[in-house]
């Protein structure tokens, strides 16, 4: 008898340990990023390094600032959903409303298809196709530009916006839609004035989750963007600030001013995410109230 | 144009925009596989499957990034899949505080969020540098560990929701005690969903690159043994895509990989789809 | 009365956070009798069911004062290993809820729970708690198949020999034939009637019907209260209480 209760507490704490690695693993991200990544802000001067328009990690002089990376991430994510959003939310809504059972039988799949396929093969297909095609069509000297890492990240964010917006869409309850039928709306009026909005909340969550994999993409933007330090322009070779911190990690110098604002770079981002993450999940709860 | 025309000719275009974004979506996977396919197929050599690079040679293998991609795999799953079936169980049978289960719960979505390059980062703070794994194997699945850890979180947890309040008040009933009630009876019930679980870890495992890139590396050795293999650095499928597209100019290889990624990835995603309808036979 | 009482609670009361749920019961259950909870819902019969075998332990924020005596012994105490009492006193839920295994495993899963791997003494004890349980006949060809195939009521018989395995003193049934046909039913009722030889047997039912049909004592809860407890017959023929008179003549509830 004895036994047996020991062994069913000492159960109970090992799921515990289980129940606690969450909170610890998220507890050790934020204390290493901000652990690694304040001493360079300090150094640097928050305001310069925020704000500085130029950044020269290698030079005699050495110059950080961010700025261009904080707007090449913005940039690039705004784009990114200009084009992802309606596309991903209109193919929500033919499978969620209006595709034959049959037919959207076959778009799932292949959506879920799209979500699976790694970052890198993205960025393989993005650099042999897209960048020469981009090159060729608006006359450049090279096609590694932010345009080439939008039109990338807009395919990459679909699956997100669809797969949420179809939960939200399917999650309507039917008698909206019948009071709108009841009065004398066709089915796509009723979809989009009723259906729609009433998914609202659900669709504004599928497009904060694919703001955060847009910000938050590493490989293949590095393969297609050009990676130059430049202010964001459309046609210029840009850096965002996850590959600019790829770009530079394997060579600098363990303890320099240079890595360090590395690691105050993925700080940065990392802000950047914890924000999404907290607008997707009042969106969320929002969702789950109505 | 008449009120009732103008309706019609609304409707008209929003249904043409609506079905022409699903045939895009559509169109660009097809595409994407399309050219994928024609440009790597060709490439899938035995003697790429089955060497290593040399460089006197001249030849590329990728047998070490197979390797490396399943050594990976192994050992992150035999680390995340109890922590993460035991968060799960935690969370649905012996919790009781409310506000202990939204902490988590939260934290679990925020590491779902978190992008692979600051996992990359902490991954190479701590495990090769803090504990001192080195550029390693070991340091690439303990970063994977916690990437993963989410997915089998939350999988496990929703099928262990659907497993019935009836079959624990049985077994408690009885007089088992709860771990004896966990043991026999909830787990085997929500084994499909563990095994979900454990299948889209391995997807996201085998596409991962940023995070492996600073804790893992690149290197194409084949160590004599699997433990010599934990303790060095190697690159998996999706590392080696980038240093041979991005780094190296190897298209073709790249190629190749890139059509074996994704048929990995057709083979995961048949293998979730095959799960699910079983699960659905047994109801 | 107490003399052979098997469960005796005093002065029981509990509380679910802030709202009290049983507000002090006195009732002395005697062995080898069928004894009747009835009630309207919501009138805390099954929560004392519960109290009975500590099932309400499962509740989050549940709070118990007073006692409830088993063979004399307070199973409130911190001290008492609740698996061993769940194992005397044993369950039958409202809905059939068999495992998802064979219906031998289903049987044989208390035993084993309780330590007993012996392949011959299980066999033993599977076919009789099967036979007790009347539903030997029906299921001696396919013991291994899985216990969901079973009909509704052969379910809830399965249920019965799978609590009669562990060789309890006590079976505690919480409406065990509300989500039933009439035939099934009328079948428990039958066994219910047989298992009294060797069993105590406590049931809470919605059907007044059924309580009069099979029990010997008969306990009525009202808004968490024992408003009456006596003799079946006594209590139906002649109510004491205005209140049980209302509700056995069906003028509320």
């Amino acid at each position: 008898m004895k036994l047996k209760q020991s062994i069913e507490r000492i159960m109970n704490a090992v799921f515990f340990i289980c129940g606690m690695v969450s909170i610890a693993a998220v507890a050790l991200i934020t204390i290493y990023m901000v652990w690694a990544g304040l001493p360079a802000i300090v150094k640097i001067g928050p305001v310069d390094f925020l704000l500085g328009t130029v950044w020269k990690s290698t030079a005699a002089e050495p110059q950080f600032g961010i700025l261009p990376f904080i707007l090449t991430s913005v940039w690039g994510m705004l784009g990114a959903l200009i084009i992802g959003v309606p596309v991903g939310v209109l193919t929500a809504v033919f499978l969620a409303k209006l595709a034959p059972p049959k037919l959207a039988a076959l778009v799932r799949p292949a959506v879920e298809l799209l979500a699976g396929i790694p970052s890198v093969v993205y960025g393989l297909i993005g650099m042999i196709v897209l960048v020469p095609t981009v090159m060729k069509t608006f006359d450049l000297k090279s096609g590694s530009c932010l345009l080439s890492a939008i039109l990338v990240l807009a395919i990459m964010v679909l699956p997100n916006i669809i797969s949420v917006s179809e939960t939200a869409l399917r999650a309507v309850p039917p008698e909206y839609e019948e009071a709108s039928l009841g009065l004398g709306a066709t089915w796509i009026e009723t979809v989009f004035k009723v259906s729609v909005p009433a998914a609202r909340s659900g669709i504004a969550a599928g497009i904060v989750l694919g703001a955060g994999r847009a910000v938050g993409e590493a490989m293949a933007v590095m393969m297609v963007a050009g990676n130059v330090a430049n202010m964001p322009g459309l046609f210029k070779s840009v850096r965002f600030l996850t590959t600019a911190v790829a770009s530079e990690m394997s060579y600098a110098a363990d303890g320099s001013l240079q890595k360090q604002a590395l690691f105050s770079i993925g700080l940065v981002l990392f802000v950047f995410i914890m924000l999404i993450n907290w607008l997707l999940n009042t969106f969320l709860k929002r969702g789950e109230k109505q | 144009m008449s009120h009732s025309a103008k309706r019609k000719a609304k409707a008209t275009v929003l249904k043409v925009l609506v079905y022409g974004s699903a045939f895009l979506t559509v169109a660009v996977l097809v595409a994407l596989l399309g050219y994928i396919f024609v440009r790597g197929i060709p490439n899938i050599t035995w003697q790429l499957l089955s060497t290593k690079p040399s460089v006197i040679k001249d030849t590329i293998g990728i047998l070490p990034n197979l390797l490396n991609t399943l050594y990976i795999i192994l050992l992150t799953l035999i680390i995340a899949l109890p922590l993460g079936v035991g968060a799960a169980v935690y969370l649905t049978e012996y919790a009781t505080s409310k506000t202990f289960i939204k902490v988590v719960e939260f934290t679990t979505e925020t590491l779902a969020g978190i992008p692979s390059i600051i996992y990359g980062l902490v991954g190479m703070l701590v495990f090769v540098q803090m504990l001192g794994f080195g550029s390693s194997l070991l340091s690439g699945s303990l970063t994977l560990v916690i990437m993963i850890l989410p997915t089998i979180i939350r999988t496990t947890q929703e099928s262990l929701k659907t497993v019935p309040a009836g079959y624990r008040e049985g077994a408690l009933g009885l007089g088992a005690t709860r771990w004896y009630m966990i043991r026999t009876i909830v787990l085997p019930s929500s084994i499909s969903g563990i095994i979900t679980g454990c299948i889209l870890a391995v997807g996201r495992i085998v596409g991962e690159s940023a995070a492996l890139l600073f804790t893992a590396g690149s290197a194409t050795i084949i160590a004599s043994n699997i433990f010599e293999a934990y303790t060095r650095g190697g690159g998996t499928l999706s590392v080696a895509l980038y240093m041979y597209a991005a780094e190296r100019g190897e298209f073709e290889v790249a190629f190749a990989i890139a059509a074996i990624l994704l048929i990995l990835v057709f083979l995961i995603n048949m293998a979730t789809r095959l799960v699910q309808v079983k699960m659905k036979q047994k109801k | 009365m107490s003399e052979n009482a098997i469960l005796q609670a005093k002065d029981l009361h509990l509380y679910y956070g802030e709202t009290e749920a049983l507000k002090g019961i006195d009732i002395a259950i005697p062995e080898k009798k069928i004894t009747a909870l009835i009630g309207p819902s919501g009138c805390g019969k099954s929560t004392f069911l519960k109290t009975l075998n500590r099932m309400n332990d499962l509740v989050p924020n549940v709070r118990i004062t007073g006692e409830a005596l088993f063979h004399g012994k307070n199973i409130l105490d911190k001290d008492v290993d609740v698996t061993d009492l769940r194992r005397r006193i044993g369950m039958v839920f409202q809905k059939p809820n068999p495992f998802p295994m064979s219906i031998y495993d289903n049987v044989a899963y208390g035993p084993r729970l309780h330590g007993n791997h012996s392949k011959k003494e299980l066999d033993e004890l599977v076919e009789k708690s099967l036979r007790g349980a009347a539903i030997w006949d029906e299921v001696k060809d396919r013991l291994k198949k899985s216990a969901l195939g079973l009909s509704g009521g052969q379910q809830q018989r399965l249920c019965i020999a799978r609590a009669l395995a562990v060789q309890p003193d006590v079976l505690l049934m919480d409406e065990p034939t509300s989500a039933l046909d009439p035939g099934s039913t009328l079948r428990i009722e039958d066994l219910m009637d047989e298992l009294k030889k060797d069993y105590t047997v406590v049931i809470v039912t919605h059907n007044m019907q059924q309580a009069a049909r099979i029990s010997d004592q008969t306990a009525f809860f009202l808004l968490g209260s024992l408003i009456e407890y006596g003799p079946t017959k006594e209590l139906f023929a002649n109510p004491k209480n205005p209140k049980t008179e209302e509700y056995i003549t069906g003028r509320f509830g």
